[in-house]
């Protein structure tokens, strides 16, 4: 395989809140021989918030970082967390499509001498990336520890999935799915994979913020899985750290780790935990590496539906 | 200057020519072209008022050739050709010039421009027309039996009613039996008579009728010729069940150790043998062996349907059959496909197993469906003490199909009648708009709203097994904006129907190339006119019938089977049709025999004749497309209508000096 550089967008969450997310890139990019170059001088992207607030700073706080790739590199820039991806990859798609805009937008970039041409830069997920560019027969043939017995849910959120379909269906997207089966892993069918985490909903309103969160964890468990694997520093922060306070907000006891995407190549790639940051978590994953098995569970025979079921519908691999 | 005497019409089109074409200017103008006897403008030309005007002046004045400046010749090329004819003008001596389509209708914002294109189509017209010559029309006669593709209730329809006329039909179905989706239906909206009860005595009148010739699992490989004469191939399938032997017993398949699933009849939900047919009145009554399931064909054993045949009907080496035949007309009764409703994920079709689709809930519902009528969740047994019907699954929906269905809301009223009388459960209809348009469709509404089934108005975003409260656990939840309300709503629910869309056939494109009609940007075929010519096709000779058009109900599918029918059965009166003249043809003496347009003819026109070593064109074949006319090196096949001439004299034409008071063709005295 040859070795492949990109630019890198960390964001903030990974410089220290979801730190493990960062420590399990750069020891995945490592072992998949990607050169992970940081983006020099980069700032926040607004996160969820500001678009709301007050829209062409937004963009202009956006646009500096294309402007910064544009002028260090240009070709690819990737973002491990969704709400950096997004608002990255809307603020270049804008400043295409509205014209005015990406006037404005390079005016406020005047000030620190820089200009950014929509277009320039392809904005992507580390995730998307990965998939595309390695390909899934390239990471089955390095997984040295296939994740045998262990069943996983897919979850991708709401902001990669809309409103860019960068990751084929808006609604149940697969992508991740088969990522994690080329782990060696079981994907367990999750209803709620596109469902919102709450983002910073904790922070304003605790009950919607439970509300959203125990629905993801109990919806994952009654799907059977072990854990839920995230890509995004929100979801696995809401999922981890507000889960205790989801259980019993709700008086309900469930237990499903919430790994990042990364870690959970890493384990399969064959990489110490430790190498991985796992212990950072709140919902430990200990058990987890316990659970997984030397060989590929027995297929289990399904089961004998009665005499007079009626057939399901055929499905074909990928709709 | 010889006697040849132009008169030149220039026509209003009411507002639409006159509101931007200085018409009067135009008709001023024109009288001053060479050869112009009389330049008049006038309101609507293709009036009987205007129509007379030419007649009259051909008569008075002695016009030796006519220009009408109005429309496109697709329009009313037919209608002023005639009115030159009843004067006793050969109509091949009358030419139009666009000045609509190509002047008016362009330049709505630029009167001084669209005057001046208008003034030299006339030009070009007026030059062109001088240079044509007489013509006679070509007869054909026509040949009295009819092609109808498509078994459904359209192509049912259409034969009966031309069989009974007493004329030959040929009746080509793809699937072992006729009867199409009406044939798995279980009621018909509003009236909610059973539909097999109305379909299959019409199937057996098609069956028995001694003017049909049904060939069912069969295909139309190949079609060739013209209206009056198309030479029909047609494939049939080797069904492996001699016909003549066979009695329609049922001992071979309830012999049979293969079950599949029958995706075709019961949509899925029900299962059939290796060697089946379809339903129990299925016409004909005989089985097919499916070769791809059968435990002899795949592994050279079993046998069993051969060995319990009390007739000896089973043939396991027959192959299939070429059948070649004439016909005169063609009826393309095709249907349509179901949308499929895995592409819309959300609403989780082959996910959640109690969501159906609505062919599958017709199949359900049907006495002699899978379950024998119950209305059951996918277990085959649980009654749904709640039911949501989903609207518009696919229709409506700029990711899908924007078009409207037209049935789904009546079948969904339909279907919620059903589930209610069956079985009780509180009933939810989910629609965007209720569309119950036809005749007794909205007393059938007001009906079902009586009856006391909820409608929300909303198109649903999600249905889900994801429960959020403890009235949700184990149901199926179906979640929508309720827009009258204004809030979001969870209905949890036992079991979920979609009204899944119309599609065309996915190979309509294929089929519509294989007989010269073209699809619209649906995908379905289209007609000759919207709203004037709803059933003929571009091509003539060729007419469509039924869903294979656009999505419709069963009485306007019955309706447009019985106008195809009609429209064939007047050409059929005709005894012979009359082609256009316009033909190429080759000056032999001249030819040089290199054989180039005999492979360039897209109608395999031009034959080679070895003898004298040139080539010759079919007349009854060609459809004067030119482009052997282009393509002979030496420049010795000529188009009639189409000369060198002619075309040279139209271009000179339009490079007149619009602007001169005394205007004539630059070229004109050379040309002349």
């Amino acid at each position: 395989m040859t070795s492949r550089s990109y630019l890198y967008y960390p964001g903030c969450a990974l410089q220290h809140r979801s730190h493990a997310y960062e420590v399990a890139n750069q020891a995945v990019a490592a072992e998949l021989d990607i050169e992970l170059v940081e983006l020099d001088d980069w700032n926040c992207c607004g996160a969820t918030e500001y678009f709301t607030i007050n829209r062409l700073p937004a963009y202009a706080l956006v646009a500096r970082n294309l402007a910064l790739a544009a002028g260090q590199d240009g070709g690819d820039l990737l973002a491990p967390c969704s709400a950096c991806f997004l608002n990255l990859y809307k603020t270049d798609r804008h400043m295409k499509q509205y014209p005015a805009l990406a006037a404005k937008v390079n005016k406020a970039l005047d000030a620190g001498n820089l200009h950014y041409e929509p277009g320039t830069v392809r904005v992507r997920h580390l995730l998307e990336a990965i998939i595309t560019d390695i390909g899934l027969d390239e990471l089955r043939a390095r997984v040295r520890r296939p994740l045998y017995g262990l069943n996983l849910a897919a979850y991708y959120g709401c902001l990669i999935a809309r409103p860019y379909p960068v990751f084929g269906s808006p609604e149940q997207p697969t992508m991740m799915d088969r990522l994690l089966e080329a782990l060696g892993a079981n994907v367990v069918p999750f209803s709620l994979k596109t469902y919102c985490c709450g983002g910073h909903m904790t922070q304003i309103s605790e009950e919607s913020a439970f509300e959203m969160i125990h629905r993801l964890i109990k919806n994952a468990a009654e799907s059977g899985a072990d854990a839920l694997v995230t890509i995004c520093p929100m979801c696995q922060l809401n999922l981890d750290i507000y889960q205790d306070a989801a259980n019993k907000h709700y008086e309900t006891n469930y237990f499903v780790p919430a790994m990042f995407f990364t870690q959970t190549i890493g384990l399969a790639l064959g990489l110490a935990p430790d190498q991985l940051a796992f212990g950072q978590e709140f919902v430990s994953f200990a058990a987890l590496i316990e659970k997984i098995q030397d060989a590929p569970p027995p297929r289990t025979r399904p089961e004998r539906r009665p005499k007079q079921a009626l057939p399901m519908p055929a499905m074909p691999e990928e709709v | 200057m010889d006697d040849r005497r132009v008169g030149v019409y220039v026509c209003h089109c009411g507002h639409n020519i006159a509101g931007t074409v200085d018409v009067e200017q135009v008709a001023e103008w024109a009288q001053r072209l060479p050869y112009v006897a009389v330049a008049r403008h006038f309101q609507f030309m293709c009036a009987s008022t205007g129509q007379e005007l030419i007649e009259e002046d051909v008569r008075e004045l002695g016009l030796t050739h006519v220009v009408v400046a109005s429309c496109s010749p697709l329009m009313h090329e037919k209608t002023f050709r005639n009115a030159c004819q009843r004067a006793g003008l050969n109509p091949f001596l009358f030419a139009m010039a666009n000045i609509r389509e190509h002047a008016s209708w362009v330049h709505p914002n630029d009167r001084d421009g669209a005057t001046a294109k208008a003034k030299a189509l006339i030009s070009a017209a007026v030059s062109r027309v001088l240079r044509q010559n007489e013509l006679e029309p070509i007869r054909v006669n026509i040949h009295p039996a009819t092609l109808i593709v498509g078994g459904g209730i359209a192509g049912i329809q259409a034969a009966l009613e031309i069989a009974d006329a007493g004329h030959h039909v040929y009746l080509v179905e793809r699937e072992p039996s006729i009867g199409g989706h009406m044939a798995m239906f279980d009621k018909t909206f509003p009236t909610l008579d059973c539909a097999a009860c109305i379909l299959t005595p019409k199937m057996f009148d098609v069956g028995t009728h001694p003017n049909v010739t049904l060939l069912t699992y069969s295909e139309v490989e190949n079609v060739e010729g013209f209206v009056g004469n198309f030479q029909i191939r047609v494939r049939q399938k080797a069904r492996r069940v001699i016909e003549d032997l066979c009695t329609g017993c049922g001992t071979c398949w309830e012999k049979c150790p293969i079950k599949v699933i029958d995706e075709v009849f019961e949509a899925g939900l029900g299962y059939r043998k290796a060697i089946y047919r379809p339903f129990p009145q299925s016409v004909p009554k005989y089985p097919v062996i499916d070769v791809e399931n059968c435990t002899y064909f795949r592994t050279g054993k079993c046998r069993m349907c051969e060995k319990s045949c009390p007739a000896g009907a089973i043939d396991f080496d027959m192959e299939d059959r070429i059948i070649e035949f004439e016909v005169g007309n063609i009826i393309l009764a095709t249907g349509y496909k179901l949308f499929d409703c895995r592409r819309i994920p959300q609403y989780g079709y082959g996910r959640l197993p109690n969501v159906y689709t609505s062919l599958e809930f017709e199949r359900l519902t049907n006495a002699a469906g899978p379950t024998g009528g119950k209305v059951t969740l996918r277990d085959g047994e649980t009654e749904p003490k709640s039911v949501a019907i989903i609207h518009c699954v696919g229709s409506r929906d700029r990711n899908y199909n924007r078009y409207c269905s037209a049935i789904c809301c009546m079948s969904s009223l339909k279907f919620a009648h059903l589930v209610k009388e069956k079985t009780g459960a509180e009933v939810y209809n989910f629609y965007i708009d209720m569309r119950p348009i036809a005749k007794e469709y909205e007393e059938f509404y007001h009906r079902i709203l009586e009856e006391g089934t909820h409608f929300i108005r909303g198109r649903v975003a999600e249905i889900t097994d994801a429960a959020h409260t403890a009235e949700e656990e184990g149901k199926t939840i179906v979640v929508a904006e309720d827009t009258l309300l204004g809030r979001q709503r969870r209905i949890p629910v036992d079991m979920v129907i979609l009204a899944a869309g119309l599609e065309p056939q996915a190979d309509a494109a294929e089929i519509g190339r294989m007989f010269g009609v073209g699809c619209g940007t649906a995908g379905f075929f289209t007609e000759r006119h919207p709203k004037l010519d709803p059933v003929a096709t571009m091509t003539e000779g060729v007419y469509i019938a039924g869903a294979c058009q656009g999505p419709k109900d069963i009485p306007d599918t019955v309706a447009q089977g019985a106008a195809a029918a009609a429209r064939v059965l007047g050409v059929i009166s005709q005894r012979e049709v009359t082609l256009e003249p316009i033909r190429a043809s080759i000056d032999e003496s001249r030819c040089s025999g290199c054989r180039i347009c005999n492979a360039l003819c897209p109608y395999n026109a031009i034959e080679y004749l070895e003898a004298e070593g040139v080539s010759r064109v079919n007349a009854a074949m060609c459809k004067g497309c030119g482009t052997c006319v282009a393509a002979c090196p030496s420049h010795v096949i000529t188009g009639a209508h189409f000369t060198f001439e002619q075309v040279m004299a139209e271009i000179d034409g339009i490079m007149v000096d619009v602007y001169s008071e005394s205007p004539t063709a630059p070229l004109a005295e050379i040309m002349a």
